[in-house]
């Protein structure tokens, strides 16, 4: 197998890795740029834990090719903070006690910003709806989506 | 495994036609990956069709939409032109997974995975939507509803692909809708389904009708009994009744741990008469 160079962007900074034809994204991230924020729950597409955005859209990258991301725009969990200081999201997640193990989080706050950049003020269904394939053993939704809430309301007042 | 990512149609023609192995085309990738991770197929090539022109573009044509084969469901979605004029189609393929597997899948990648199940088919033939196909021979067009043979076989031949499937024009009163039956409301696989395409003359009575059904046979079913049952009324209950017989006798359907042949059978016939309301009611009708 040929390996494949590539040249991308992972919260804005400029990357290149070399990566095999059938490395998915998530591998790429997780082995080849030392970003283990996303994690891999199914690998398959059901779990959510790998969430990250690829041009702005919300995407798993279990279901990405790593070779997808050339010339593309990748953003992980590891954007979400501006230097030491947390997102609304993170701070409140904290905060609220919306993590246990922690596994689905990552996935969960790439998933949830995505959420607020469309839709500032959504109802805990419309969350609900779009976490749907964000799948957590064992926070609870309830905490998760209340979080989410809070957070939404300190960005809108911010 | 080798990757491209080719730049024109004709290219990606001649990748696929000339591969000795397996090739398989890329578009969100949503089946694909799944199925190389599972180890059901071992592609010897992958070609990437997103690079293509307009292959990402939804295109006003004729009154009706041209969708470039690599749209996803997110794009779609948030297109006001085809939610208005086919809002049933983008209610079925909104159904697809999560908002991540909607970020990435595309109703050409729906369509060509074969699944009997898969949710923007039923719609997509209600629709009477054509596929445009590029391939050796040049480019054709092909109904959707052709395109299915059997469970994972496509009508597709060697070195063919998808560029981007048209939904057209329709008059003025006319709506369609999609329901699927499903144990849970959200990233779960429809057990029967069914879409309805309407048309309606001023008084309300159904001109038109096209009723197509999912996951009850080994590919989508376009029932013409059941239409004519419809056509020419303004959805009365014995019209819809009859209707709904009309679906459940055009079943062949498989027993599963999903659902029984006998509530496939059953189930089918009331999701047709609930999409036909809704149908009906988006296009104007008072029921
Ligand atoms: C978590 C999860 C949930 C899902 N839920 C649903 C669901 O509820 N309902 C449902 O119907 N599906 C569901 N799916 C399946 C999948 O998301 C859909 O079938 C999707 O529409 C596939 O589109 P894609 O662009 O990702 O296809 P890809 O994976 O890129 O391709 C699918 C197949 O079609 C071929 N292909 C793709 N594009 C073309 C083209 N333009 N021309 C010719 N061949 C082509 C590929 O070679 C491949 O064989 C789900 C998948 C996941 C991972
Ligand atoms: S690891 Fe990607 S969805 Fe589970
Ligand atoms: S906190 Fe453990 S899976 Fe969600």
């Amino acid at each position: 197998m040929k390996n494949l160079h590539i040249s991308t962007t992972v919260n804005g900074d400029q990357t290149e890795f070399v990566c095999a034809p059938d490395e998915t994204l998530l591998d790429v991230l997780r082995n080849r740029l030392g970003l283990t924020g996303a994690k891999e729950g199914c690998g398959t597409g059901d779990c959510g834990a790998c969430s990250v955005t690829l041009n702005g859209r919300l995407v798993c990258a279990c279901l990405v090719l790593g070779a997808e991301a050339d010339g593309a725009e990748i953003g992980t969990v590891e954007g979400l903070a501006t230097g030491d200081h947390l997102h609304p999201l993170q701070s409140n997640f904290i905060e609220h006690a919306a993590l246990q193990c922690g596994v689905c989080t990552p996935g969960i706050l790439v998933a949830a910003k995505a959420l607020l950049e469309k839709n500032p003020n959504p109802t805990d269904t419309e969350i609900r709806y779009w976490l749907a394939g964000n799948l957590c053993r064992c926070t609870g939704y309830d905490k998760i989506i209340k979080a989410v809430q809070i957070a939404a309301a300190e960005m809108r007042n911010a | 495994m080798r990757y491209e990512k080719p730049s024109t149609a004709q290219e990606a023609t001649n990748l696929l036609a000339t591969e000795p192995g397996i090739a398989r085309v890329l578009s969100g990738g949503t089946d694909v990956l799944v199925q190389i991770k599972a180890g059901m197929i071992e592609p010897d090539l992958i070609v990437d069709i997103k690079n293509l022109d307009r292959i990402r573009d939804i295109t006003p044509e004729q009154g009706g939409f041209r969708i470039g084969a690599a749209v996803s469901g997110a794009t779609l979605g948030e297109h006001a032109g085809v939610t208005a004029l086919w809002p049933g189609v983008v209610e079925a393929f909104e159904l697809i997974g999560s908002t991540q597997v909607q970020g990435r899948a595309t109703m050409a990648g729906n369509l060509c995975n074969g699944s009997p199940a898969a949710d923007s088919v039923p719609a997509m033939v209600a629709a009477n939507a054509i596929a445009r196909i590029a391939g050796p021979d040049g480019a054709r067009n092909c109904p959707v509803q052709d395109i299915p043979v059997s469970p994972g076989r496509t009508a597709l031949a060697k070195g063919e692909f998808i560029t981007s499937i048209f939904l057209p024009a329709r008059p003025e009163r006319a709506a369609d809708a999609y329901l699927r039956f499903t144990p849970r409301t959200e990233m779960d696989i429809a057990v029967a389904s069914a879409a309805v395409s309407l048309e309606l003359d001023a008084d309300g009575t159904c001109t038109s009708a096209r009723i197509a059904l999912g996951a009850i046979a080994p590919t989508v079913v376009l029932v013409d009994a059941a239409s004519i049952c419809i056509i020419g009324t303004k959805l009365d209950a014995t019209s819809l009744e009859a209707m709904s017989e009309a679906c459940s006798a055009a079943c062949n359907p498989i027993d599963d741990k999903r659902g029984t042949v006998e509530f496939r059978t059953r189930i089918v016939g009331v999701l047709a008469k609930r999409a036909a309301l809704i149908a009906y009611k988006r296009a104007g009708g008072r029921a």
